[in-house]
């Protein structure tokens, strides 16, 4: 109650939720009408840029320091990230709802 | 967004770099300010790093034929305001560069910039433009639009770096490539960033009070 200008319950969680997912799927719909023919489908768009500018001549004058040792190898390292990163998430999402209620709102309730 | 290693002029790569440090700095000055002051932040700062991290390696499919990822940096803009994210940002794409291959040293500025420092300032500024409207309106609107910025400010980059056929002409191409992309995928970030926000208010109210993120109003009404 006290924060529904704010907040939204489960149902406004899950219409959202369905509407990410409508919009994947319609992304992928069109997108991979828009992709055929192409070599690649859904290829990065930083690696079309930098098909481009290879295309019109130009060469990086730097290369990476470590490279990934493969196709494979590069997407395991993206993997580990996004685990990484919702290792962490899972954590602090735990931690917050895993403690007490703050003392004022509990006094609040109580008095 | 990540402009590939090398992929910059030397003087660009300069250029940009010059233009994303003191960003950083103040950013790291920042970050270190409100832990210090606010240490109980130290768990959502954790929570705007790491979402930051997930999204950022994450590659969605688009609708334009190519894939792309959400930048995660306008959740954290809301929160902490833009500052902190230079630094958050800065850290995910060094992390990327180094071990990924993925973006690179050279092109480490222009990166930052685009998505440490464009991207969160124009989420955050809208979020704060749109006052009048519904906060989670707000939320959508900052984080979806701190996504789309950043990768405008790459086809911005690219273009000022090779302008063949004159500036416009090539902004517009890598437009094509980079913003057309996005807008689906931004408006994906924005929902979940919605989702984000819903989830800590519930639960991490105290911590948002502290650091102001709310309106007044609807805070004073909720007291009430």
């Amino acid at each position: 109650m006290r924060e529904s200008t704010l907040t939204f319950g489960r149902r406004g969680v899950a219409i959202v939720l369905a509407a990410v997912v409508v919009l994947m799927a319609v992304a992928l719909l069109l997108g991979g009408r828009a992709a055929a023919g192409e070599e690649e489908a859904f290829g990065g768009s930083d690696a079309a840029a930098t098909t481009q500018l290879e295309e019109a001549g130009h060469e990086p004058w730097f290369e990476p320091l470590m490279p990934p040792a493969g196709g494979e190898i590069e997407s395991g390292l993206f993997a580990l990230q996004a685990g990484l990163g919702g290792v962490a998430l899972g954590y602090v999402f735990g931690r917050l709802r895993g403690r007490p209620a703050r003392a004022p709102r509990t006094a609040e309730a109580s008095g | 967004m990540h402009i590939a290693e090398g992929f910059l002029p030397p003087a660009h790569a300069v250029a940009w770099t010059a233009v994303a440090a003191p960003f950083v700095i103040h950013g790291t000055r920042s970050a270190t300010r409100i832990v210090r002051e606010n240490p109980s932040a130290r768990l959502l700062l954790g929570a705007a790093g790491a979402f930051t991290f997930v999204m950022s390696a994450i590659k969605l499919p688009s609708v334009t034929g190519s894939s792309s990822h959400p930048t995660g940096t306008g959740v954290g803009a809301i929160i902490f305001r833009p500052p902190v994210m230079a630094l958050l940002g800065t850290i995910v794409l060094i992390f990327q560069a180094l071990l990924l291959a993925h973006g690179g040293l050279t092109t480490l500025g222009a990166n930052v910039f685009s998505m440490a420092v464009v991207g969160p300032w124009v989420g955050y500024g809208l979020f704060r433009l749109l006052a009048a409207a519904p906060f989670m309106v707000r939320v959508f609107v900052g984080v979806a639009m701190a996504n789309l910025a950043t990768y405008v400010t790459t086809a911005t980059q690219l273009a000022l770096a090779y302008p063949e056929g004159g500036f416009v002409e090539a902004w517009g191409r890598f437009l094509g490539i980079f913003a057309v992309t996005q807008i689906p995928l931004a408006i994906v970030e924005g929902l979940v960033g919605v989702l984000l926000l819903n989830a800590l208010i519930s639960w991490a109210r105290p911590e948002m009070d502290e650091l102001a993120v709310l309106p007044t109003d609807a805070k004073e009404a909720a007291r009430a």
